[in-house]
């Protein structure tokens, strides 16, 4: 009957995507239409010719194939997010390697890179490690059936939407929201879907209590739909067109731009990954977190306070002055429980510090956890004002940015990863642990050459913008300071390629512990838990 | 007055009292003397269950058992 059903929907979405590409105003769109077109008509034609086949065994166990189907794409949009980023910094350094195309300029790069190291590479992450997460904490298989698949696939539709249009010249030209109207709705549907199946799994949960990690999770997905949908408010100029309106304008724009940008930050990159951390490090660890209580009062500290930090984005503006300090004074707040988060999950390995001499794989969630606790110092102090003056619109910016996330929330992810592979597809072990050994340092001297290149150069052309000569006059072009920043542009994008090449002998490894590692034993190792016990 | 300044008005007298007052009143939850038994239960939640649902049931099952029998056991560190 379902399938009856999912027939006339996928019959009905082909044609009036057929239609649309048809009638379609721009290329984008009519690219766009096509690739649905495609997407309908291959699922129209699989459904087809899986009606009426004799239902499959039920699952009992945890569903596990969505997760191993996310561990695949971070992998894969994390080598494309970076290897797009590192041509980027080569495009600042080097201009001529835009090649004096459309598609390849640095203005359409940016966001390509930004879009795939964040939602591409972080959303699935997340998504595939709250899947995980979700079920093991709760006892509990994941709800709703195909439904998780269908989150996985979507999403993926959505990421190829958001990237191609991109290299297309479609944008609305808000920061990290740059996919137009038809591309948000869309991402609206597959995340109200994400959310059902994630609820879904904590109410028919075995535990009593949800596990911390859990709420951090759930705070994700539920901030994270709201604040899609306030900032991306617009009216399409047509139906059949890529380009839309936004519904506010002026300086409530601005706000409500950076309210979704800031929380963006606050609850996509932290508390997503907060909830990584609260899973995976005592996991990885053997050891129970250090304090329940502090990882509740953190998780309430961040939710009460992240969402009024984002004014801070706007010092000296059009803004009134009330909400820029409002925004600043929040900010600084933040830095108590964000520092409560790691020094909880630092004290996690407490008792077990020799380990991280052993395993490296912990080491890269300490140090994770460290950049972590570095740029959440870093952020409420660039968020005063005094400060911002210099800082803003300068690689500063940048700097912090990426310490925060190759540091924070790349290597978690790193960390996951390593400790999913093996146990997702029944591996005794990772395939090579020195080569773990190699990721790590390659990624930290990465994070470090292109941290302080970005924090050097950023002062620097704070410096230059703001030196006047004795007569009051301002010294320096924006072209001198331009032409000082060529050796800084330089190192950053060497820590670029230290950190790619980091994260291509990770996918080796994993793809190693997969083909060609011993499977783990299905007998031996239950005996061996109970015996520990 | 307009909507914008009496709603303004509002989140910044009552409105952030009353925030301020929920977010005091969960702080004070969390250090509730009772609490410990239970925080210390919960964080012991990720290491309980591992790769396997029908494993992780039995388990379950032996761990209430037990519990039962012990009763208020403080003794759960590992």
């Amino acid at each position: 009957m379902l399938d009856y059903f999912k027939l006339i929907v996928l019959a009905i979405v082909t044609l009036l995507a057929a239609m649309a590409a048809n009638f379609a105003h721009d290329t984008a769109y009519q690219i766009h239409a096509i690739i649905v077109v495609l997407v309908s008509l291959g699922l129209f034609i699989y459904t087809l010719r899986h009606t009426n086949d004799p239902p499959k065994p039920a699952n009992t166990g945890y569903n596990d194939g969505v997760i191993r189907a996310g561990v695949i794409a971070t992998c894969f949009w994390g080598l494309a997010g970076f290897l797009v980023g590192t041509y980027a910094a080569f495009e600042l350094a080097y201009p001529l390697l835009n090649l004096d195309l459309p598609w390849t300029t640095f203005g359409r790069v940016r966001p390509l890179h930004t879009s795939a190291v964040i939602f591409a590479f972080g959303g699935n992450a997340l998504i595939a490690t709250s899947f995980y997460v979700v079920q093991r904490t709760c006892a509990a298989r994941l709800w709703g059936g195909n439904l998780a698949w269908f989150v996985f696939w979507g999403y993926q539709l959505f990421i190829v939407l958001a990237a191609t249009g991109y290299l297309l010249g479609v944008t609305q030209s808000k920061e990290y929201a740059e996919p137009e109207w038809y591309v948000d709705i869309w991402l609206t549907v597959v995340w109200v879907a994400y959310l059902v199946v994630f609820m879904g799994t904590l109410i028919k949960r075995k535990e009593p209590h949800i596990y911390v990690a859990n709420w951090f999770y759930l705070s994700f997905i539920l901030t994270i739909a709201m604040l899609h949908i306030v900032n991306n408010l617009s009216m399409p100029v047509s139906i059949f067109g890529s380009k839309s309106v936004q519904l506010f304008s002026g300086v409530q724009d601005a706000l409500t731009q950076w309210w979704y940008g800031h929380n963006a930050v606050g609850f996509f990159l932290t508390a997503g990954f907060l909830g990584m951390m609260y899973y995976f490090v005592p996991k990885q660890a053997e050891r129970p977190v250090y304090s329940y209580k502090l990882s509740i009062i953190h998780f309430w500290a961040l939710i009460f306070l992240y969402i009024w930090a984002g004014p801070h984005h706007l010092h000296y503006t059009a803004l009134p002055d009330w909400a820029q300090f409002l925004g600043m004074t929040f900010s600084i707040i933040l830095w108590m429980p964000s520092w409560g988060g790691m020094i909880n999950g630092l004290m996690t390995v407490s008792g077990a510090w020799d380990k991280l001499r052993t395993d490296p794989v912990l080491r890269m969630m300490v140090v994770s956890i460290g950049f972590y606790g570095m740029s959440t110092f870093e952020g409420p102090m660039m968020s005063i004002r005094a400060v911002n003056s210099l800082s803003h619109y300068t690689d500063w910016t940048i700097g912090h940015v990426h310490s925060g996330a190759l540091g924070w929330n790349g290597m978690v992810t790193f960390g996951a990863l390593y400790f999913l592979t093996p146990r997702l597809w029944g591996r005794a072990r990772l395939y090579s642990l020195s080569m773990v050994s190699w990721h790590f340092w390659l990624a930290t001297i990465g994070i470090v050459l292109y941290a302080s290149s970005m924090w050097v150069s950023g002062i620097m052309e704070g410096l230059m913008w703001r030196e006047v000569d004795a007569q009051g006059f301002l010294v320096n072009s924006f072209a001198d300071t331009v032409a000082a920043k060529y050796p800084y542009y330089v190192v950053r994008a060497l820590g670029g390629v230290f950190y790619l090449t980091g994260a291509i002998i990770m996918c080796v490894n994993l793809w190693k512990t997969v083909t060609s590692t011993p499977e783990k034993s299905r007998t031996a190792a239950p005996a061996a838990a109970v015996a520990a016990e | 007055m307009d909507t914008y300044s009496s709603l303004r008005h509002f989140a910044d007298s009552w409105g952030l009292l009353a925030m301020f007052l929920l977010f005091l009143g969960i702080v004070i939850y969390v250090f509730r003397p009772g609490g410990k038994a239970v925080h210390r239960d919960s964080a012991q939640i990720p290491l309980r269950h591992g790769d396997d649902l029908a494993e992780d049931e039995i388990k379950d099952q032996t761990k209430h058992d037990a519990n039962q029998t012990t009763k208020e056991g403080g003794n759960e560190q590992p």
